[in-house]
């Protein structure tokens, strides 16, 4: 396997990481604008800034792809 | 969609032209696309591109250089070489470099860098400059006109343009400032947070544009690495006694863990505007490739039934993106706001 | 690696017209527009004061005018009884007065017949001494003639006078 190769699967791997955590951050924003609709315009946006802090840990891993790639 | 399929339809003949036998390469027609570029590529036409020549200004030793990119005639393997102000300039994957003195052509070394050439300082207008420019005008346009539009109206009602930009400056600064700064001081921030919001937005979406042929400026990293550098500028002067004990001697936490926490934090305001620059480059950078990639399908497989398929497939993704170009500008501004905010919090034990 | 290492001259064409558009917005269309929005959400916020206000002052107005009608009611129900009462006190009066008068007139009338009686008594008097010392004359003759005549005739002759 080349080394673009196994970059490319580190990526996915990081990939895989945010989606878990993005999911539970969505998850978890809608149980409680469910349980709190009055609540919904603060909880979305900290849930989008959560999800962004995230998110920057699997395009950390799509940044050490184009490195290699 | 029709004008997205032609304009990428465009980029991958225009690799795979030239060279008749040679294999469709995807990775590096994204590549050429995601990147800057020295010219403006519009399509082809009977097998010639059509592009716009924009101005080479180089700083070399003999002082300021300019040319138009239309001397390297669409070259980009090194191969053209261009004399000016008594040097010698080839154009080599979007770079260009300065020949060594005696050099006549370029010699590449095993990895394919050239040996016998160096980079000068460039300060061309490429492609992304261009459409940065073309940004501004179309903000300075839309704004100023709203501006004016309440000048007009005696009642300070919004008109026209106004109407429509009044909500997004409303929810910037009561979405955005008011909570993330504090109700005091945001307003000293505003104007920045409102300026990077929609510059960053609207090159998003120019990004998208697949008749500008993309010019990927917020997929870029220069791009994104400035405008960090402001937000970890201003962060950082307008920090205060409270932010800065923050930093170097924690409150409220035992001595052996302020030493701890001490490098942690340090590397903490680094990081900050280093995760802006990244997140981002890479997620329009990511979205870009992905609808390239499922394009380039069409030519990888050199089959016409692949293209439903693939077209639906980016149609999907751009549909995403939009809502993507939005998202990051905010993701960008809130985030700027929150460590402006956390900068200027006063303590509150 | 290309794709992460920021050109120098894009930077330096971002920073440039980064500052460029951040101060031409700023003066330009920010600060009309982020002002502009300030005052409408000022004039609002006074609108609905001063209409509070107005509010208020209409309850104020109600109120004293609410106050002033009791008032008036009160006074004129003051009035009304005070008049009832100079009525009947009027009329109390008039009735004593009256009486007084009626007693008076009474007590003159009585005092008239008193006095006329006491008058008529004493010229009845007179006329029975008259008619006494008349009767006594003619008793006084006839006894000349006859004794049991003189005596019969003084007995008739009182018995018609305490009639009188």
């Amino acid at each position: 396997m080349t080394i673009t190769g196994i970059a490319a699967i580190g990526a996915g791997l990081a990939a895989i990481g945010a989606g878990v955590g993005i999911g539970k951050i969505g998850g978890s924003a809608m149980d409680a604008m469910a349980r709190q609709p009055e609540m919904h315009g603060k909880i979305q946006s900290s849930a989008l800034i959560l999800a962004a802090f995230v998110e920057a840990v699997a395009l950390f891993g799509v940044v050490v792809a184009f490195l290699q790639g | 969609m029709l004008f997205l399929a032609i304009s990428f339809a465009g980029y991958a003949s225009e690799d795979s032209d030239p060279n008749k036998d040679e294999e469709f390469n995807a990775k590096e027609m994204i590549l050429h696309h995601v990147k800057d570029a020295h010219e403006f590529h519009l399509w082809d036409w009977k097998g010639k591109p059509v592009s716009l020549s924009l101005p080479i200004i180089l700083w070399t030793d003999n002082g300021l250089t300019t040319f138009s990119s239309s001397k390297f005639h669409h070259d980009d393997q090194g191969k053209e070489i261009v004399e000016a102000n008594g040097g010698k300039f080839v154009k080599l994957h979007e770079k260009i470099y300065q020949l060594d003195a005696n050099a006549t052509s370029v010699a590449f070394d095993e990895e394919h860098h050239p040996t016998n050439a160096h980079r000068p300082l460039n300060f061309s207008i490429t492609r992304n400059v261009f459409m940065m420019w073309v940004s501004v005008a179309v903000l300075l346009l839309i704004f100023i006109t709203a501006a004016r539009s309440y000048k007009k109206s005696k009642d300070g009602v919004p008109t026209g343009i106004a109407g429509f930009i009044e909500p997004l400056v409303v929810f910037v600064r009561d979405e955005i400032g008011k909570p993330m700064i504090g109700e005091h001081k945001y307003k000293r921030y505003m104007p920045y947070l409102l300026t990077i919001f929609f510059f960053i937005w609207i090159n998003n979406i120019f990004g998208l544009i697949p008749i500008l042929n993309g010019a990927n400026l917020s997929g870029n990293i220069a791009f994104t690495c400035t405008l960090a550098v402001f937000t970890f500028i201003i962060t950082t002067l307008s920090g205060n006694s409270n932010y800065w004990k923050h930093i170097f001697w924690m409150p409220g936490v035992p001595v052996p863990m302020k030493i701890f926490l001490m490098p942690i934090e340090i590397i903490g305001m680094f990081v900050k505007p280093i995760s802006l620059m990244i997140r981002l480059f890479a997620n329009i950078t990511a979205g870009h490739v992905i609808i390239l990639a499922l394009m380039s399908l069409i030519f990888v497989f050199k089959s016409v039934a692949i293209a439903p398929v693939s077209v639906a497939f980016s149609l999907f993704i751009t549909v995403i993106e939009i809502i993507v170009t939005a998202i990051q500008a905010y993701i960008f501004t809130i985030l700027s706001a929150l460590y402006f905010g956390m900068a200027t919090e006063e303590a509150h034990h | 690696m290309d794709l992460i290492t920021p050109e120098f001259g894009l930077v330096f064409w971002t920073a440039i017209t980064f500052l460029f558009l951040l101060l031409i917005l700023r003066k330009f269309a920010w600060k009309p527009i982020l002002g502009a929005v300030s005052d409408r959400e000022e004039g609002i916020k006074n609108a609905l004061a001063s209409a509070e206000n107005a509010r208020k002052e209409m309850e104020n107005l109600t109120a004293d005018n609410e106050r002033i009608l009791k008032e008036a009611r009160l006074e004129r129900e003051a009035l009304l009884k005070e008049a009832r009462e100079i009525k009947e006190q009027m009329i109390a009066n008039a009735e004593t007065e009256a009486q007084e008068k009626a007693n008076k007139i009474i007590e003159k009338a009585q005092a008239a017949i008193e006095s006329e009686k006491k008058s008529a008594m004493a010229e009845l008097k007179n006329h029975v001494a008259g008619l006494s010392v008349e009767i006594a004359e003619k008793v006084v003759r006839q006894e000349l003639s006859n004794k049991d005549k003189q005596l019969e005739l003084v007995e008739s002759m009182l018995g018609e006078a305490t009639l009188n």
